[in-house]
């Protein structure tokens, strides 16, 4: 049995949750972004402090330096939440799956050129265990940073270095028809080979940073600002014109997820040092010094990509990363 | 040459281990400081084994399949004005006490899981937290979505992240969240995977979400639903966690056995607020509480623990008193809501003589001789005019924080179960045995708790009268009181009445 | 200890997707005893039941990933044991 009921007596009597309202209006209702991530987090009235950090109450603005008005002034311009972030994730490893399959089904590695093969194990493989850091580090401010934007932002951040670590490990085993030859080598030049050294140096400091924003910095910002341009997109068009395309294929993933990342890196850059001049210092000093260290941690895998090349490469990437910041504000 | 065949897994051992690694410019200890010092001993990390082997690209699969069908739903329930198919307006009171109760410990166990997913030394064991903190915000996002088109409708839904931090009632989930998010990581995954997920969770999700099935309520079916398909995930992975400190070294069994009796009290005290639901809010209940206790606790519960005698661990301390009380607690809960009604978020109404034979059939041994007088008592004080609400505030349990109702149901049902102890010159007051216990074990931690009744006489709260503490609370007057002339009741007459207004397509 | 077993559970949402799930059990589980409740379908199985990837391809008629069962699962009781051909619940 259905009732039908005259839309008159069914008229709404208010169009959004008592937070937005207060935030945005109650001339129409919010978006599901808003109704998300919105003031979710408590606030006050903390039962216990932290047996492990008794300094700090459960959530506390105190974990950064950096100082916030409201932490909700920076927005996801991407307005995900878990639906969206989920269903455009899903879209994207459709494609990939796919591209993994036909390249594995018409055995396109096959074709590729050792030389190339041999790079992508060298390059590529290793950095598996970056994107393992990245999704630590990722999990590490969705731990500790204040807010339910943050939070959300940061763990959809975590699950996708994630992700995208086993897209790596998959073209390490892919390249070796499902051996583990390539991953446990990459294993060992990650321990071990003197080019990766220095990365993994500052990416083991990077897991001991006190400062959740900091932490933000360094990874989101300045590391991923390096490695993202120079290895899924400069490195993978040198393999592309050396007979590589089909590894190119299978990174297409990474390289259109950096293009995604980039506008709330942006925009969260943005809005932060906007806030206040001690913040605009803060963010700038973080961004110099990690960009320096960064930057020569990574040189020697620029070398040994793009040969005495990569030092231009990646000077080249770096003023990209600091020209980009420097257009939202942060002293470069 | 055809690659290699990679069974499910070894698959996934090859992309979730060995990507992690033995850091040398830091200190493993640095690097994971919080997963030594509750004095699990934790040998190989290795054999942590995962139930379910989900890479990051079936994940996003299937939970976007999971979310294009929820919301689905949700847009058609809100285009169709499903919220007409309810079996009553006054059911809304058990979805109230839902968003402002449950909902935030969802994004509780979110933030809590990412602490283990970043903080566990083992690979696996992080993976699977971090997959559980992506779940949790989840099931937090859906809820709000979900109850978002209630909230265009009905009062009592419209600030419930604010009202969690403040009001009296949600303190009892405030103060279960936290307890665990304050503690360490495994006593924290002990909580909430094992005593609340695998334990009880059963008795919060499947009885209420069949329950909103049984009432009209599509929405809430759609999203239970679909979040415990996600639970089903957690649950095993709080049966894994027991199994894997046990197997790791025998001096975790009383550190365990410890947790899993505080832990089971904790949730069960939490979960007198679901029994109320269950039995008195849902206009038709399909299974009474105490059926669901017998079937999801005794049954269930006892087959858990048979399975995990063999590790040494034996069933948590007090559940027999738990059964006991199954036969009361959701009737004194209602009780105090009812007399309390001017101040709680939702509707309060007294059973109607059609859910009172439903309550005597259900409970035989209670209904009649303890609570319906009590139930009755009232309902002639409101056909005369005389009922009143009560004007004092109800002293709270210094552990789980509900008011001090619960009663010796093994001696006389009576009788207020009252227990008391002194710490640092002070008096704390208990409810029972199992909080008392918690609470002299961790007096440190307790005596922190913020007590909403003790913050309201020290002035904490928005002021000295109930009118300004209820500003404080962001409760509005259409808000609060008895469901009978309240605002929700009013609209809903005006929708299923017989007046021009509907009419029978 | 006694000889009785313990029961073990499989709770599905009750849909056209559970449907071939359902029959699969109660090929594989001639003992389940299968309850339909508001909304959901409970099967429940003294000590062991198992789901085979197999037996829910023939209702189907196509190929079927065992963790397709993930999208219309409700709750579940027993240790599970999850691999490409097979899901299972036991108590020891």
């Amino acid at each position: 049995m259905s009732i039908e009921i005259s839309a008159k007596s069914i008229q709404p009597i208010r169009l959004s949750y008592g937070n937005l309202e207060e935030r945005f209006g109650n001339k129409k209702p919010a978006s599901r972004y808003q109704e998300a991530v919105y003031d979710v987090q408590p606030t006050a009235n903390f039962q216990f402090r932290p047996i492990w950090d008794k300094n700090h109450e459960i959530y506390d603005k105190k974990r950064t330096a950096i100082v916030m008005e409201d932490w909700y002034s920076f927005a996801d311009p991407r307005q995900y939440y878990y639906g969206t972030y989920n269903i455009t994730r899903s879209k994207q490893q459709d494609v990939a799956e796919h591209n993994f399959s036909f390249v594995d089904k018409r055995d396109l590695f096959d074709s590729v050129p050792d030389a190339v093969k041999q790079q992508v194990r060298d390059i590529l493989v290793p950095l598996r265990h970056v994107e393992w850091a990245a999704n630590m580090n990722n999990c590490q401010i969705t731990d500790e940073c204040y807010g339910s934007n943050f939070s959300s932002l940061a763990m959809f951040n975590a699950m996708d270095r994630l992700g995208m670590a086993q897209y790596v490990t998959r073209i390490g085993l892919l390249i070796d028809k499902n051996e583990e030859t390539s991953i446990d080598a990459a294993k060992i030049a990650w321990m071990e080979a003197p080019e990766w050294q220095e990365l993994r140096h500052a990416i083991e400091d990077m897991f001991v940073l006190d400062d959740w924003f900091e932490l933000m910095v360094a990874q989101n910002f300045v590391l991923d600002g390096l490695i993202f341009p120079l290895i899924y997109n400069r490195f993978e068009k040198k393999l592309t014109k050396e007979g590589g395309a089909t590894v190119a294929m299978l990174t297409e993933f990474m390289d259109d997820w950096y293009a995604e990342t980039v506008r709330w890196s942006n925009a969260l850059a943005k809005v932060t040092v906007k806030e206040s001049d001690a913040n605009k210092t803060l963010v700038s000093e973080w961004v110099a010094k990690w960009t320096s260290r960064l930057t020569a941690a990574v040189e020697p895998i620029a070398l040994k990509a793009f040969g005495a090349e990569g030092i231009n490469e990646l000077a080249e990437v770096k003023q990209e990363l600091l020209t980009r910041l420097g257009k939202q504000g942060v002293t470069v | 040459m055809p690659s290699k065949k990679l069974n499910l897994r070894k698959r996934y051992e090859l992309l979730t281990r060995g990507m992690g690694w033995e850091t040398t410019h830091q200190k493993m200890d640095d690097v994971f400081p919080y997963d030594t010092f509750e004095g699990i001993k934790i040998t190989d990390w290795d054999k942590w084994e995962d139930p379910f082997r989900l890479t990051m690209d079936a994940y996003w699969k299937f939970q976007a399949e999971k979310e294009r069908k929820l919301y689905a739903v949700i847009d058609s329930f809100a285009q169709n004005n499903g919220q007409t198919n309810l079996a009553d307006a006054s059911y809304l009171s058990a979805i109230k006490l839902f968003i402002t109760g449950v909902t935030p410990i969802e994004y509780a166990a979110h933030r809590g899981f990412a602490h283990l997913g970043r903080h566990f030394r083992g690979d696996g064991a992080r993976i699977a937290c971090q997959m559980q903190a992506i779940d949790e915000l989840r099931h937090q996002q859906t809820q709000v979505h979900t109850i978002s088109h209630y909230n265009k409708h009905f009062d009592g839904l419209h600030d419930p992240f604010h009202q969690f931090d403040r009001v009296w009632y949600l303190s009892v989930p405030k103060a279960f969240s936290e307890d665990a998010l304050s503690a360490g990581p495994f006593e924290f995954i002990t909580s909430i995977s094992f005593a609340f997920e695998y334990v009880l969770t059963n008795l919060l999700f499947v009885p209420f979400m069949s329950g909103a099935a049984y009432n009209g309520d599509m929405a809430t079916v759609t999203f239970g639903f679909s979040a415990q398909s996600d639970e089903s995930r957690h649950m095993t992975l709080g049966l894994e966690i027991i199994k894997f400190m046990l197997e790791q070294h025998e001096d975790n069994l009383p550190i365990v056995q410890r947790w899993m009796d505080k832990h089971f009290w904790r949730a069960y005290r939490l979960l007198a607020l679901v029994a109320t639901m269950q039995d008195y809010m849902l206009t038709n209940s399909p299974m009474s509480w105490k059926e669901a206790w017998d079937v999801y606790f005794v049954e269930n519960g006892g087959a858990l623990f048979e399975d995990l005698s063999r590790y040494g661990l034996r069933m948590p301390k007090y559940h027999e008193l738990a059964t006991a009380e199954a036969d009361h607690i959701s009737h004194q809960v209602w009780s105090v809501f009812c007399s309390l009604g001017n101040a709680t978020g939702f509707h309060t109404f007294l059973p109607t003589e059609e859910k009172m034979a439903w309550l005597s059939e259900k409970y035989p041994d209670t209904f009649d001789k303890y609570y319906r007088p009590r139930f009755e008592y009232w309902a002639k004080q409101q056909a005369e005019g005389t009922f009143e609400f009560q004007k004092g505030l109800p002293q709270l349990c210094q552990v789980c924080q509900v008011p001090m109702v619960f009663t010796e149901v093994q001696t006389d049902p009576m009788q207020i179960s009252y227990r008391v102890t002194e710490h640092g010159g002070d008096k704390y007051h208990f409810c029972s045995d199992g909080c008392k216990d918690i609470f002299e074990y961790e007096p440190e931690k307790y005596v922190q708790a913020w007590l909403p009744v003790h913050q309201i006489y020290q002035g904490n709260c928005g002021g000295a009268t109930i009118p300004e503490v209820l500003e404080w609370y962001k409760f509005s007057p259409d808000d609060t009181g008895d469901y009978i002339g309240s605002r929700d009741h009013a609209r809903w007459q005006e929708w299923k009445g017989t007046d021009a207004m509907v009419k029978q397509a | 200890m006694s000889d009785k077993k313990n029961t073990v559970f499989l709770i599905l949402q009750d849909n056209e997707d559970a449907r071939p799930i359902i029959e699969a059990v109660e090929v594989d589980n001639p003992e389940a005893n299968i309850q339909y409740q508001p909304g959901m379908v409970r099967m429940e199985c003294a000590g062991k039941l198992v789901v085979n990837r197999e037996t829910v391809e023939e209702q189907i008629g196509r190929e079927w990933d065992v963790q397709e069962l993930h999208l219309n699962l409700v709750s579940l009781a027993g240790n599970v044991d999850e691999d490409e051909d097979q899901f299972e619940l036991s108590w020891h």
